[in-house]
C-alpha cells in the first residue's frame, strides 16, 4: 500500500528520489494524514532556489486542534513547491504519495537516504508506536487540557 | 477512569485520550464533522466525566447563598443557573452549573471533571458547623448532552419524553431522567441525568434516533464559537467573572454577602485591567492558548484558546487584553510561533443561533 520506493523518517515523511538519485520528492505519510484528521492549513517556508538542511523545518502542517513540523528528511537545494496542496490540503486525505508532494529537492547527499526506513521498517515502527499507545493508557497522563 | 460509556466509544471507533483521569474520545471520525452534525442536526455528547453533587439539609440554600456568585434561595423549584464558586480575592475556583430542586429538597452541582476533588473538599470544608450534606453522585449517575437544532425529536424519538416545552435553563423530571434545558454549544439542547444503568442503551436509543456522537475536540469548537468560557483557558483562580465578561453570573444583591464579593466591589471599583475579547484571523494560521498579542512593540495581551472554527472556515480565539486595546476593530498582531500574523478584536460571541429559546 505504500510506495516502496519510498523511504520513511519517524517524525512520518517520506521521501522519493528518482533513478539518478538527484531529485527527490518530500511529503507527509497516510499515518501522520491520519493522526492530524481534520486538516486546515498547511505553510511550507522555503522558496525555490533555497537550501535544506536534513532534520530541518521546511514548514508547518496544521489541523485544527495541532500543528506539526515538516521535517526534511534529506538535505538539498528546493526546486519546486507545491502550490496547488496548499490550496487544497485536503486532497492529502486521498493521495499521501503522489499528489500529495510537498516539496521537490535537488539532493545533496544521497547517503542520508539510507538511515531513513524502508517501508517494511516503518510499518514495523508503526506497530511500535501502537503499541506505546496502548501502555501509555494504562499509566500515564496526556496533559491535554483543551477539552471540557 | 472511564465512563459506563467508554466501550460505546472504543466501538464506534473513537480516539480516546486521557482527560483529567479520564479516558474519554476526542473524536470519532471528524472533529469538523462532528462540530457541524451538531450546528445543523444533533449531537450526542458523553459528559459523565463532569462532576455532580447532590446538596441537603436545612441548611443547604443559606450554605449555598453565601458560597455561590447567585442567590441560590430565591431559585424557584426547576430553575438552573451558571455561577461561580470564588476565592476570597474574588477569582474563580470553578465555574459550574445549580439547580434548585424544592420538590426533593436538594440542589444539584455540576461542576469541572478536573475540579470535581478541588471543589468537594472546598464546599465541604466551608460546610462544616451547618446543617448540610454534600454527597459525591458522579459515579452513579451518567450525564449525557444532546445538542442541535433536532435535539428535541431526537429526545422525543429516542427516550419518548417530549422536552420541548421545557423553559431554557430549567429542569424537569421525566421518569428516571432528569432533563436540563442546558448546554455548551451555543445550540438548543439537553443534558439528561439518569441511572447508569440506563446509560448503554439510552446512548444507542439516541444514535438511532438520530444524534450523531461527538467527542471532547467538536465539544470545544463549539463552545469556542460561542464564546463559552473553558477552566483552565478563559478562567483560573486568579481571573474573575468580570473580567471574563461574565457579570451576568454575579448578583450583588442587597442582604446576601457570598465569598469573593468584597474582593469583586473592590477590582470593580478599581476599573478592569484587562478584558476578555474575541480576536478575528485575517490568514488560516490559530493563534493559539498562550501565544502573545502586539500593539507595534508592545505585548498587550494572551490567548486564552483558539481554534479553526468549522462554522467560519477561519480561525478564532479569545484572548485577556489590556483594557485600552479591548474595543471591537482594534487591530493587534499575534505571534504565531514566530511571526506576527494580524488579528482583529471581535464582538463577541461569534456565533449565535438563529432561533433562541424562551426562558
Amino acid at each position: 500500500m505504500r510506495p516502496e520506493d519510498a523511504r520513511y523518517s519517524e517524525t512520518h515523511e517520506w521521501v522519493r528520489v528518482n533513478d539518478k538519485k538527484k531529485e527527490a520528492a518530500v511529503g507527509i505519510t497516510d499515518y501522520a494524514v491520519k493522526q492530524l484528521s481534520d486538516l486546515v492549513h498547511l505553510e511550507i517556508t522555503p522558496k525555490v532556489g533555497d537550501s535544506i538542511d536534513p532534520g530541518a523545518p521546511f514548514g508547518e502542517i496544521e489541523s485544527v486542534k495541532t500543528v506539526a513540523d515538516l521535517l526534511a528528511p534529506i538535505g538539498g537545494k528546493i526546486l519546486a513547491v507545491n502550490q496547488e496542496l496548499i490550496e487544497n490540503v485536503d486532497a492529502l486525505k486521498t493521495d499521501a504519495f503522489d499528489a500529495g508532494w510537498m516539496i521537490k529537492l535537488k539532493v545533496n547527499d544521497a547517503k542520508g537516504l539510507d538511515e531513513l526506513m524502508d517501508a517494511k521498517e516503518y510499518k514495523e515502527y508503526l506497530a511500535s508506536l501502537e503499541e506505546e499507545e496502548g501502555e501509555k493508557k494504562d499509566g500515564d497522563e496526556v496533559d491535554d487540557d483543551d477539552f471540557v | 477512569m472511564r465512563t459506563p460509556l467508554f466501550e460505546q466509544h472504543v466501538s464506534l471507533g473513537a480516539k480516546i485520550v486521557d482527560f483529567h483521569g479520564w479516558e474519554m474520545p476526542i473524536q470519532y471520525a471528524s472533529i469538523i464533522q462532528e462540530h457541524q452534525a451538531v450546528r445543523t442536526r444533533g449531537g450526542l455528547f458523553d459528559v459523565s466525566h463532569m462532576g455532580r453533587f447532590r446538596v441537603t439539609g436545612p441548611d443547604r440554600r443559606a450554605f449555598l447563598d453565601r458560597e455561590l456568585t447567585v442567590p441560590v434561595s430565591r431559585m424557584d423549584q426547576g430553575r438552573c443557573r451558571y455561577t461561580f464558586l470564588l476565592n476570597r480575592d474574588g477569582g474563580v475556583v470553578d465555574d459550574l452549573l445549580v439547580t434548585e430542586d424544592s420538590e426533593q429538597g436538594e440542589n444539584w452541582l455540576i461542576v469541572n471533571a478536573g475540579n470535581r476533588d478541588k471543589d468537594l473538599q472546598w464546599l465541604r470544608r466551608d460546610a462544616e458547623g451547618s446543617n448540610v450534606v454534600i454527597e459525591d453522585r458522579s459515579s452513579d449517575l451518567t450525564l449525557l448532552a444532546v445538542q442541535g437544532p433536532e435535539s428535541s425529536d431526537i429526545l422525543r424519538r429516542a427516550l419518548g419524553l417530549d422536552a420541548s416545552g421545557l423553559g431554557y435553563y430549567r429542569f424537569a423530571r421525566f421518569a428516571e431522567w432528569t432533563v436540563s434545558r442546558t448546554g455548551y454549544t451555543g445550540e438548543d439542547g439537553f443534558e439528561i441525568l439518569g441511572p447508569v444503568a440506563q446509560a448503554e442503551d439510552a446512548w444507542r436509543r439516541l444514535v438511532e434516533a438520530g444524534a450523531s456522537p461527538v467527542g471532547l475536540g467538536a465539544r470545544d469548537t463549539l463552545r469556542l464559537e460561542a464564546a463559552m468560557p473553558l477552566y483552565g483557558n478563559e478562567l483560573d483562580e486568579t481571573t474573575s467573572p468580570l473580567e471574563a465578561g461574565l457579570e451576568f453570573a454575579v448578583v450583588f444583591d442587597k442582604d446576601r454577602d457570598f465569598q469573593g464579593r468584597r474582593a469583586l466591589r473592590k477590582r470593580r471599583k478599581a476599573g478592569l485591567k484587562r478584558m476578555l475579547v474575541g480576536l478575528r484571523h485575517q490568514g488560516k494560521r490559530t493563534a493559539r492558548h498562550g501565544y502573545e498579542l502586539f500593539r507595534g512593540k508592545d505585548c498587550v495581551g494572551v490567548v486564552t484558546s483558539g481554534s479553526w472554527s468549522p462554522t467560519f472556515q477561519r480561525p478564532i480565539a479569545l484572548a485577556y487584553v489590556d483594557v485600552g486595546y479591548a474595543g471591537p476593530g482594534t487591530e493587534l498582531t499575534a505571534d504565531i510561533r514566530g511571526s506576527r500574523e494580524p488579528v482583529t478584536v471581535s464582538e463577541l460571541p461569534f456565533y449565535r443561533r438563529a432561533e433562541r429559546v424562551h426562558a
